[in-house]
């Protein structure tokens, strides 16, 4: 009897919680709960102001600036502007969107942006601008540039002036020294020991009947480095010449091979001795550059050179070039004005001629006084910039310590 | 003499003149000056490769007829020339309808597969040389036989060591000055910066006063001829 009575109990609480279940659902489907209040963006955003476009300055014609001021509502106001684009129209043709801006970038209230229409307007073109500024909500608001603007080309760059008066003194310098020189005036050069030992290098082959081998480095004839490496390679060649001593130069350049042995040839009959000249002592091996180090790599194995040139322009092949020449014995003299090589030149070669002297061997070895003139006039150059460096890092010191109010940063700004 | 030596004087100058002159106007149309020079250059270096070629192909020929010492490598390098030549020139193994140039990296094709499976590793390889020429090479440079090499030395241990966690370990405990990181930070940045900017301001110097000799017609030696 309990039991039953139980049972009912529990039917009955079943039954009323069923019910009452049923009763939510159905309440919640004749009424459904309120949703989470959502953002209203009704309102378009502010749009951007002093919309300004102009020609870009000192450019061949191909560029305008555009500039505005931000929204009122970007990073203030509703805070709710996405982007801003760009749209450019020119008279007859359809609009073109220039460029999308994101919201709240970096830098202050101004964009300033550069339409170069990818390769360039037209130059003399009437070209017109709108900025949308549209908001998360997809709200927008245009601002239109009154009037057109037209991009134009600048004869003279201005903001290389500097460089043009540099470029003007150091000229001025070098023709000045050149006449002094040519006038019989003795110009002093400091010796540079790894210029004197070109002879020496050369001497030690010729005793040890062995070659020499002389490598103008892996770039081709557009790299001022390489040509001052075949300019130094005629020097070494009439040395050759003279003291009737095998050369062998493996280029990676054809137009190199070809200039390098019209130097060599011109040096060997210098000399009175064409008949010395071979045309495959300057052979070519490959353009690829570490296929060309391990033919050069090969050649000094195998012919074991008393003496190894290396003057021209390098990159990582150097150490592999030098370091063999080192495991085989030869005396070696490198020469580079690339900055990165010449630690591993230093390590490795017996001599080498840094940078500017690299530049300045022509004139050493030959003595002639129009070169010996330029060299003293670059020299009187760097002497120069010696001088504005220290004043400038003076002045610039001065002026962080507030003895001083002028500075000389937009004097070196060059565009 | 006018051929070999005032005419290339008169055409270096020309040229010369041109590209310094269009680096400081920036009208049309010296601004595509130096873009459609450079696309010169381009096409002769192109028609020179020729001449380089068949350089290459005399010399060794010429090993092989006279049996000239070593002349078993010239056969090696014949036949790669050969091979490589003939794969990219007549299109041979190039699946489908691709045209000439792009069949050269074109998918599956033999040059292609050649290229990257054989000479690529074959690159790789003597660049990985440059690890042991480096270590060989900072033996000789670190050995204590001066005052500067001594410096080099005691400057190349504190800088290898202030860049890894190591150093910075050992010394964790010294005043920050003293910390290995902050110590080969300074010599990298500043004695470091100042020896390198004062060769790269003689380079500058160098090259400008170089090409205005050339320019100039002062030097003229790579031309040949004697001047």
């Amino acid at each position: 009897m309990k039991r039953r009575k139980g049972l009912m109990r529990i039917g009955l609480l079943s039954a009323a919680l069923l019910l009452v279940l049923s009763v939510s659902a159905f309440a919640q489907d004749a009424e459904p709960a309120e949703e989470a209040p959502q953002e209203v963006y009704d309102a378009p955003p502010a749009p951007v102001t002093n919309l300004i476009a102009k020609d870009h300055v000192y450019d061949s014609g191909k560029e305008i600036d555009i500039e505005f001021d931000r929204s009122a509502d970007d990073g203030s106001g509703a805070d709710d502007v996405e982007k801003y684009e760009v749209y450019r129209s020119e008279s007859g043709s359809e609009e073109t969107l220039v460029t999308t801006i994101p919201a709240m970038v970096s830098g202050g209230d101004r964009r300033v942006i550069i339409d170069d229409s990818n390769g360039g307007l037209e130059n003399g073109a009437e070209y017109s601008y709108r900025v949308l500024t549209i908001d998360r909500a997809g709200g927008s608001s245009e601002t239109r540039l009154s009037g057109t603007v037209s991009p134009s080309g600048e004869w003279f760059d201005f903001k290389k002036i500097n460089m043009l008066a540099a470029l003007v003194i150091l000229v001025f310098l070098i023709k000045f020294f050149i006449r002094k020189a040519q006038r019989g005036e003795e110009i002093y050069l400091r010796p540079v020991a790894g210029l004197q030992a070109f002879d020496e290098a050369v001497g030690r082959a010729t005793e040890m009947g062995k070659s020499v081998l002389y490598v103008p480095g892996i770039m081709d004839l557009d790299q001022v480095e390489t040509v001052a490496g075949i300019i130094i390679l005629g020097y070494v060649s009439k040395m050759t010449a003279r003291y009737e001593t095998d050369l062998e130069v493996p280029v990676s350049r054809s137009l190199v091979m070809s200039n390098a042995r019209e130097v060599c040839k011109s040096s060997y009959l210098s000399e009175g001795r064409p008949e010395l000249f071979k045309d495959d002592m300057v052979h070519y091996l490959t353009d690829d550059q570490f296929a060309y180090a391990a033919g050069v790599n090969g050649i000094m194995l195998r012919k074991k050179p008393a003496a190894c040139f290396y003057q021209g322009k390098f990159y990582a092949e150097s150490l592999i070039l030098a370091e063999t020449g080192n495991s085989i014995g030869a005396i070696q003299i490198a020469g580079t004005a690339s900055p990165a090589q010449i630690p591993f030149f230093i390590t490795a070669c017996d001599y080498t001629l840094i940078g500017e002297e690299f530049f300045a061997a022509s004139a050493y070895l030959s003595q002639d006084p129009k070169l010996v003139g330029s060299l003293k006039g670059q020299d009187w150059a760097k002497g120069i910039i010696m001088i504005a460096i220290v004043v400038g890092a003076l002045v610039e010191t001065l002026n962080v310590l507030g003895v001083v109010t002028f500075s000389l940063k937009p004097l070196l700004a060059v565009g | 003499m006018f051929w070999k030596t005032q005419i290339p004087v008169a055409i270096v100058f020309v040229v010369g003149m041109l590209t310094l002159v269009q680096w400081f106007i920036p009208h049309r149309p010296f601004d595509q000056l130096q873009v459609h020079m450079t696309q010169w250059f381009d096409i002769i270096a192109v028609f020179a490769v020729i001449l380089g070629g068949l350089n290459l192909l005399k010399l060794q020929f010429s090993k092989i007829i006279n049996r000239k010492k070593d002349w078993q490598y010239a056969i090696v390098t014949l036949v790669g020339f050969a091979v490589m030549f003939s794969y990219g020139f007549f299109r041979i193994g190039v699946p489908g309808e691709i045209v000439m140039g792009d069949h050269l990296q074109a998918e599956n094709s033999h040059f292609r597969w050649m290229f990257f499976n054989i000479f690529t590793p074959l690159s790789a390889t003597m660049f990985a040389l440059l690890a042991f020429f480096v270590a060989s090479a900072s033996y000789r440079a670190f050995r204590i036989r001066n005052t500067e090499a001594t410096l080099l030395l005691v400057a190349g241990m504190i800088l290898m060591l202030g860049r890894v966690p190591l150093g910075a370990l050992l010394t964790k405990n010294l005043p920050s000055f003293m910390q290995l990181q902050n110590i080969q930070e300074w010599i990298y940045l500043w004695p470091n910066v100042a020896g390198a900017r004062a060769i790269m301001i003689g380079i500058g110097l160098g090259m400008v006063a170089t090409s205005l000799r050339f320019i100039l017609g002062i030097e003229k030696s790579f031309l040949g001829g004697d001047e």
